[in-house]
């Protein structure tokens, strides 16, 4: 659901008050549909210009081979549905200049919802100060331009690292993700490609084709979107939830034609119990996303045991005893994928959090671990950290608080479990294999913390 | 799914031609949890609970969209609008809207018949799936208006004229407005069931400690099931409620002690039978989903049980020849005999707690060297049970009884505690239900730890 004040601001009376009062006016986001152009116009494609143009001139030609209308140059006044800045040959900070102010004449001539990524190299592989400053420069121009585009609009960039180009498998799998409407909360962010290993789906609306997923905590909110979306991206679903959310989990497996499996995550062998299920009911394991999770709110002065111990049991211990249990067990070894849901919480802090965010900075610890051990398999694990999400959770936050906390990012409004649900799906497909141990986070660009 | 068109798959003939019988496999149940009368359920028809539980047993086997062979299930307290209901709660679950289904009514032992009745037709190559049931709501029960009030209803609809009407209302008197309410009272002996129970009982001279004693292992074995996560693939919350509202995992025998007899007040002998160790009303639904061996292995399901075999027998309690509720106890010998197994050969019991005076009641009639020989046409006593065999996880007493829903709650539970169990001296696992009904009747039922045939 839009919140209200966004659709009151989004036509008529009420768009012409917030205008006249400055008041903040998030648009509707455009948001993926089967069916629907992956870009909604023609795309800009700017190389750095410094001679080295391969990079991009291969990019162009991939995506005239996906029917996008990819232009070199823009037309005078011709609206844009996204620009592209190719910038893996930048070698100084002045190599900037060329392409991003270029593409500055076009930013006006964005439309609604239009994206704006960046390609280029991680700067800690960069060989001479100068080029790591030209690298890491991209850091701060794209964050601060996510922070200035407007009606719907975001920027983010993917970083290459060593020997990954700009046609390898994940990197075109991250630009797909950027550019559609899978990826309509996420913005001023970037994603490490790391490696060339990867491959894109044969039917782009069916990337899980075959798949088998595990969603923990499916019985309601994020997990029951993450459900739906694995299901809609063709996956077959085991949805896992405590029992006493049985009923709710039930309904959610019926609509997504899996099966429900009422099982405590914390529980000695609730791996073991993962895992035959998924062999006995579906042939195989693929993906397992790590969704459940809690709060047990107190400032640290008051907090107790009981509500500290819960909440590491459950958002952390858990998760890495259902990890050990999926690489000990054999089962899990053909290109498996882990995505576990962080916080915004884990990485900046918040205030009655330290529980929390301590269980869900272990999250972003422990991916980044698990990352080498999955690698020799084809594996892959990352993490999404959401930020102001849409949820039956959030909606018992107080009015005023609510309405700040949903406000402040550059995208002026609250995300939807779905959302969350589109990044753990791109980062559960093969085609983000040469992605792991990464934290992409799902926050329309918080403006509070990192 | 299997194409709307394909017949399910016949019997293996045998090499000399004949027929034999397939296996009916029990792969699992689903219930909700069984609510006290006038508690979270008082809201939810008999049609609710029904799907929900269908819903939960879909979910946990993965069966949307599937077209099963046959769904029998009913309730014992019936609106007339639920003519169709077994049917009606299939069409708002989430199976194939073309599986047919059909009511079956047994008083207490539905659930336990719509297993067999289903087995059989899988055993026969009728059909290769079928999920039994039964749901029964007390609170949301059929009120209906009073035969006087019916017949003048009736009348005024044949009616013609507005003066034959007004005559036709003429007739109706104040006393005929009051509803006429169910109740569980034996329609030819105006006896409720408690109070045929109390002749019994005290007929075969069960005391109130013994009684106390049953309902205190009922529940506390129910509690421990709980903890150990053992109803966690058999249940699905339902309302709020995620576990049986009748169980009070804290009762103790001085507790159960200081409860006032209920039933039985009139007789001679001293009144032994109170709310505690008798099964409150209560509201509740139960599935069970059986299948060829084929059909479970080629989608992956487990296969907890194989359902050997049933029977049914019935009492003249009318004439006072034998208790209301005793009709397992010639049933079971019955069964045994043409099974030839013995007690010693039951590795779990689970006779339905009714009453605990109709387990004990029954219980001494099999050790009743007379009634064995009188009654039972054998040498002695048809035999001892052991009591550590006896409804080790709970039943009746502590978890309650919605009717018909008690059969799904015993068989899917069973099959789960002999897979469970694993095989005994290198036999498979076997279990005993006894479920007595209104009626005089009861219903009987074999089943076994499934074991794959040998080089599987």
């Amino acid at each position: 659901m839009t919140d209200k004040y966004t659709l009151f601001v989004s036509h008529g009376f009420g768009k012409d008050l917030a205008k006249k009062l400055g008041l903040p006016q998030p648009a509707v986001l455009r948001r993926y549909k089967a069916g629907e152009p992956l870009v909604p116009g023609p795309v800009l494609l700017l190389g750095s210009g410094n001679g080295n143009a391969a990079g991009a001139d291969e990019l162009a030609a991939v995506l005239l081979g996906w029917g996008l209308d990819v232009r070199r140059n823009a037309l005078p006044k011709e609206k844009l549905g996204a620009i592209i800045l190719v910038l893996d040959d930048v070698e100084h900070p002045q190599d900037l200049a060329g392409p991003v102010l270029t593409a500055a004449q076009s930013l006006r001539d964005l439309v609604p919802c239009a994206r704006v990524v960046t390609i280029s190299r991680t700067s800690a592989s960069a060989e001479t100060p100068a080029v790591a400053a030209g690298r890491q420069g991209i850091d701060g121009l794209l964050r601060s331009l996510a922070k200035e585009l407007r009606a719907g609009a975001t920027a983010n960039g993917i970083l290459l690292g060593d020997g990954v180009g700009t046609t390898s498998p994940s990197t075109l799998g991250a630009l797909r993700f950027f550019l559609s409407g899978r990826s309509a909360f996420v913005d001023g962010q970037f994603l490490t490609v790391t490696t060339g290993v990867g491959q894109l789906p044969t039917d782009a609306d069916r990337p899980l084709a075959g798949k088998v997923a595990v969603v923990t905590g499916a019985a309601r909110g994020i997990g029951a979107a993450i459900a739906r979306t694995l299901y809609r991206d063709g996956a077959r679903l085991v949805v896992v939830d405590i029992p006493a959310a049985g009923d709710h989990l039930a309904a959610v497996a019926n609509e997504v034609h899996g099966t429900a499996l009422q099982l405590d995550i914390t529980a000695e062998h609730a791996g073991e119990r993962i895992i035959a299920h998924a062999m006995e009911r579906h042939g195989g394991l693929d993906i397992v996303i790590h969704n459940a999770g809690i709060t047990r709110d107190k400032l640290l002065a008051n907090m107790d045991e009981s509500r500290w111990n819960s909440v590491i049991g459950v958002n952390i211990g858990s998760q890495l005893r259902i990890n050990e249990a999926l690489l000990a067990s054999g089962r899990f070894s053909k290109a498996p994928r882990i995505v576990s849901v962080a916080s915004t919480s884990g990485i900046a802090g918040n205030r009655g959090q330290t529980n929390y965010a301590a269980s869900k900075g272990g999250v972003i610890g422990m991916v980044r671990a698990t990352a080498p051990l999955l690698a020799e398999n084809g594996g892959s694990i990352n993490a999404v950290a959401p930020g102001f999400i849409e949820t039956e959770m959030t909606a018992r936050i107080p009015f005023a608080t609510r309405e700040v906390a949903r406000r402040l990012n550059s995208l002026q409004q609250g995300g939807r479990p779905g959302d969350v649900a589109e990044a753990i799906a791109f980062l559960a497909s093969d085609a983000a294999a040469g992605i792991s141990g990464e934290v992409l986070r799902v926050c329309g660009q918080n403006l509070v913390g990192a | 799914m299997p194409a709307a068109a394909q017949p399910a798959s016949a019997p293996q003939e045998t090499s000399e031609g004949q027929g034999t019988l397939r296996k009916a496999v029990v792969v699992g149940g689903n219930r909700i949890p069984f609510a006290r009368t006038g508690g979270a359920y008082t809201k939810s028809s008999n049609q609710d609970m029904l799907t929900a539980a269908l819903d939960g047993l879909i979910a946990r086997f993965g069966l949307q969209e599937e077209r099963i062979g046959e769904v029998a299930a009913g309730a014992v307290l019936k609106h007339s609008r639920d003519f169709n209901l077994t049917r009606e709660a299939v069409l708002g679950s989430a199976l194939s809207p073309e599986t047919p289904a059909y009511d079956l009514q047994q008083a207490c032992a539905t659930g336990l018949e719509t297993v067999l009745g289903l087995a059989n037709k899988i055993k026969l190559g009728q059909i290769d799936s079928a999920i039994a049931g039964g749901v029964d709501s007390a609170s949301d029960a059929p009120i209906a208006v009073s035969e006087g009030l019916r017949e003048i209803l009736l009348d005024l609809n044949r009616a013609k004229s507005l003066p034959e009407r007004l005559k036709v209302l003429s007739r109706l008197r104040p006393k005929d407005l009051a509803p006429d309410a169910p109740n569980t009272g034996e329609p030819r002996t105006g006896l409720s069931m408690g109070e045929h129970q109390a002749l019994t009982t005290a007929q075969w001279k069960i005391g109130r400690e013994a009684q106390d004693e049953l309902a205190f292992n009922s529940h506390h074995n129910l509690a421990a099931a709980y903890e150990r996560g053992f109803f966690d693939d058999l249940v699905t919350p339902y309302r709020g409620l995620s576990r049986d509202s009748n169980l009070r995992p804290d009762t103790s025998m001085e507790k159960l002690a200081t409860l006032k007899p209920v039933f039985g007040k009139s007789l001679g002998a001293e009144a032994t039978m109170t709310a505690g160790n008798s099964t409150p009303l209560t509201d509740g639904a139960s599935t069970v989903l059986l299948g060829a061996e084929e059909w479970a292995d080629a989608r992956g399901l487990p296969k907890l049980a194989v359902v050997v075999d049933g029977e049914a027998a019935a009492v003249d309690f009318v004439h006072g020849k034998d208790g209301l509720l005793m009709a397992p106890a010639f049933a079971v010998p019955r069964l045994l005999a043409r099974n030839g197994l013995s007690f010693e050969d039951f590795d779990f019991f689970e006779i339905h707690e009714a009453f605990a005076g109709t387990v004990l009641s029954t219980l001494a009639a099999w050790e009743d060297e007379e009634f064995g020989r009188t009654r039972l046409g054998l040498d002695g006593a048809l035999g001892k049970i052991d009591r550590a065999k006896l409804n080790v996880n709970g039943s009746s007493l502590a978890a309650g009884h919605p009717f018909a829903a008690t059969g799904g709650r015993i068989v899917a539970s069973l099959a789960k505690m002999l897979q469970e169990n694993g095989p005994v001296d290198g036999r498979p696992a076997r279990g005993l239900i006894s479920i007595c009904a209104a009626g005089g009747q009861g219903v009987v039922a074999i089943l076994e730890a499934y074991s794959a045939p040998e080089g599987r």
